[in-house]
């Protein structure tokens, strides 16, 4: 070591599924936080830690294939390596897939950046028959290769001091370099000697080369724009060279062939892995559906069996008594600021807080199916269903628990790779029929259909499904171009659930909600509060009012009063909000009446009917809303979806009342 | 849009070389060694860093001769759908 070095930076590099975050976690532990990558809605990590007096910084990339820019992982991955560059890459493989991890070694073998192999998961290599020389690899590569387990903390410390060692002497980095198919070697000669003095710093000439035959757009622009006119010759040959790409990518695979060929002892042809009987039901088109029915069934029945009750005893012991507490405190205070804490602010804070239990156990059991590898083996079995409307097989297990709530339906599409149909699930997530919503119909709709009531009540619950429907596949075609992403994905090997890796997942999806979403909540429920209370200190009388009765010509359309408006705009706060401003508003509970006899006769069958549709449509909760801004990072992505569901909704109301006026049927 | 003339262009391929067929074609436990894939770079792209490349040697896992394949090569598992199985042109072993 020269000494000179007081401050490293180490990139962690490595395909998806290989056990990459466990490296990262174990080198920083508790010294990370959490950002964005600039202007993408990708997670940047970073963490820290001191090793004998050396600070160093650790930056965990996002974990993908390769570094050809197909997507926004794999560009932030290279620009980093490239732009930032780190003192040194940790690439982490996994041992039991070596020959495709090595692929993405190879890409990077062809940046300056210097590398450490850290070969993970041996354990798993060896369960599946695989026997590797970590040394005999090492000496075909030329750069240190680290044995580990890192699920059970081998190896991480000798990948941590070998990056340092390796960060400190970089010109005793000499790796054996992959190189192109020997039918494109002078093809890719001619265009380095090309474009050699113009490719712009700190870019290497021969990996640009490389990735302008490989078709790189984004190395084809940033080359466009450097040599002018110069690049007309260049671009001559391109086209001549179209088939390139699988020149390039069969040179890197004729490359780890060799690397690995004494290194790998291979399981007897025949054999038949734990995940390959596993898989045979796993997979299979009628067995798996059970399997992915019973999973969600027992993650859904432990969501809410243990998660209800949860809510229900801190509503009552928390919430409650802690407006009782305030009201009493603040007895002689102004009458203002008891119903600003007790109503506004307690009020946003208690549905942050009953909101916990749900999402906390709902983190578990996706954390729990992510980690065993079986999330992969539920978007195969879901895909068919799910991808003509562009959305993933992954969309469908985030909206089905959309069903209980929303909130967790948004902030559990992570699990969902692509952006955008990623992007698409939350848009549409706000349909899926949540309980509080059900509470709603379930409560109203007895009062206003009678007998009639329970089959009106599963068309309310299937409304909102066919429009979620419609509104994916809409939305896919106008407004996300329509394209469909190429299925096709890694099934990863079965293994045995990391607890204490769920276990940071868990915390740190909850903390991101409470902080960005939980902050949202909080604000606008005191917002809602101000605006149902002043200026006179009654609903009837307050802002809310005001603004319902501004509404009130589009509730006429649908045969609705400003009462039924102000009850809708409440329940942007809380869904089940509609039913104590309805109780308030027709004045229940003066002179003994029920809610059932004031509301009763206040609707025709047709615009009870219009009432409850937009109820189920309507803007979702405010809760909701804050998880879709933390996720999608976007209001503008938030607001079209909100609005849409405004126009829609209002919309199926108009319809159904006019709809039914015309037929002269309920009014 | 350009997904007939893709379909046609597989076709051709594959009718010029009698002994290629798509990789749909390959039944559960069959071994195929993958001689080309077509349709559009990013796909290529895709394919190729999951081990699709020429040379490769692939055997089909799962095909119930509708829905999405799995096949594994190079010690990994992949499953796609047929619409891209059928860019993937391979020659049975």
């Amino acid at each position: 070591m020269n000494g000179q070095v007081r401050a490293l930076t180490i990139a962690l590099t490595g395909q998806p599924n290989v056990g990459k975050s466990t490296v990262f976690n174990v080198l920083t532990g508790l010294n990370q936080y959490v950002s964005n990558w600039p202007g993408k809605t990708c997670e940047q990590r970073i963490g820290s830690l001191n090793h004998n007096g050396l600070e160093i910084q650790v930056v965990d990339l996002p974990g993908t294939y390769s570094l050809t820019a197909n997507s926004v992982e794999e560009q932030i991955a290279r620009d980093y390596i490239i732009q930032g560059q780190p003192d040194v890459v940790a690439a982490v493989v996994d041992a039991a897939s070596l020959e495709r991890n090595l692929y993405l070694l190879a890409e990077l073998l062809s940046l300056p950046s210097p590398l450490v192999l850290g070969l993970n998961r041996l354990d798993v290599a060896e369960q599946q028959g695989l026997h590797i020389e970590a040394h005999v690899l090492e000496a075909a590569l030329g750069i240190p290769v680290i044995p580990m387990i890192a699920s059970k903390g081998q190896g991480v410390r000798e990948l941590l001091e070998a990056c340092v060692v390796v960060a400190c002497n970089p010109h005793e980095f000499l790796p054996n370099r992959p190189e192109i198919r020997a039918d494109h070697k002078a093809v890719m000669q001619e265009i380095a000697a090309l474009i050699d003095g113009c490719v712009p710093e700190p870019y290497p000439t021969d990996w640009v080369a490389s990735k302008l035959l490989e078709g790189d757009e984004e190395v084809g622009r940033m080359m466009q724009s450097s040599l002018g006119e110069n690049w007309q010759p260049v671009h001559a040959i391109l086209l001549q060279h179209e088939d390139a790409f699988l020149a390039v990518a069969s040179g890197r695979y004729e490359w780890i062939g060799r690397m690995v060929r004494a290194a790998v002892v291979r399981p007897k042809p025949g054999q038949v892995t734990v995940t390959d009987r596993l898989d045979r039901y796993a997979t299979h088109p009628v067995w798996g559906l059970l399997i992915l029915l019973c999973a969600l069934g027992l993650l859904f029945f432990f969501t809410y069996a243990l998660g209800s009750p949860l809510q229900v005893w801190l509503e009552l012991n928390v919430v409650q008594a802690g407006a009782v507490w305030v009201s009493t405190l603040l007895a002689a205070g102004p009458e203002w600021l008891v119903g600003l804490l007790s109503q506004g602010v307690i009020a946003g804070v208690g549905t942050v807080l009953t909101l916990l239990p749900i999402l906390v156990i709902f983190f578990i059991g996706l954390g729990l199916l992510e980690d065993l590898g079986y999330m992969a083996r539920a978007a195969y079995v879901m895909d068919r269903f799910m991808h003509p409307m562009g959305l993933h097989g992954k969309s469908f297990l985030a909206l089905f628990l959309g069903f209980g709530c929303n909130v967790p339906a948004v902030m559990g599409t992570r699990i969902i790779e692509s952006p955008k149909a990623r992007l698409l699930t939350i848009l549409v997530a706000p349909l899926a029929p949540c309980t509080a919503r059900l509470t709603v119909v379930a409560l109203l709709s007895p009062i206003f259909f009678g007998p009639n009531a329970w089959w009106i009540s599963l068309l309310l619950i299937a409304l909102p499904m066919g429009v979620l429907l419609l509104m994916g596949k809409g939305l896919h075609e106008f407004a996300l171009g329509g394209e469909h992403t190429a299925f096709i994905m890694e099934l990863p090997l079965y293994q045995l659930p990391n607890i204490k890796e769920i276990g940071k997942g868990v915390s740190q999806r909850t903390l991101d909600f409470l902080q960005g979403a939980g902050t949202i909540i909080l604000v606008v429920s005191v917002i809602m509060w101000a605006l149902s209370h002043f200026p006179g200190g009654e609903i009837e009388e307050s802002f809310l009012a005001v603004l319902g009765r501004a509404m009130a010509p589009v509730g006429n359309w649908m045969g609705l009063d400003w009462q039924m408006m102000v009850a809708l705009l409440t329940s942007f706060v809380r869904k089940e909000n509609t039913i104590p401003t309805l109780a308030v508003l027709y004045g229940a509970g003066q002179d003994g009446a029920s809610l059932a006899q004031v509301l009763g006769g206040q609707l025709v069958p047709a615009a009870a009917l219009a009432f409850l549709a937009v109820q189920v449509l309507f803007v979702p909760c405010v809760a909701t809303v804050a998880a879709m801004v933390e996720e999608t990072k976007s209001w503008r992505w938030t607001m079209l979806s909100v609005g849409l569901l405004l126009v829609i909704s209002l919309g199926v109301g108009v319809g159904i009342y006019q709809g039914a006026r015309l037929l002269g049927v309920g009014v | 849009m350009t997904k007939p003339s893709k379909y046609l262009e597989v076709t051709k391929i594959a009718a010029n070389n009698q002994a290629l067929q798509t990789l749909c074609d390959l039944p559960i436990g069959g071994t195929g060694i993958v001689r080309q894939l077509s349709g559009g770079r990013e796909f290529t792209n895709v394919a190729a860093s999951l081990g699709f490349t020429p040379g490769v040697e692939v055997t089909m896992v799962q095909n119930y001769h509708h829905g999405p394949l799995i096949v594994s090569l190079r010690d990994t598992r992949v499953a796609l759908g047929r619409g891209e199985a059928v860019k993937i042109l391979v020659e049975m072993v």
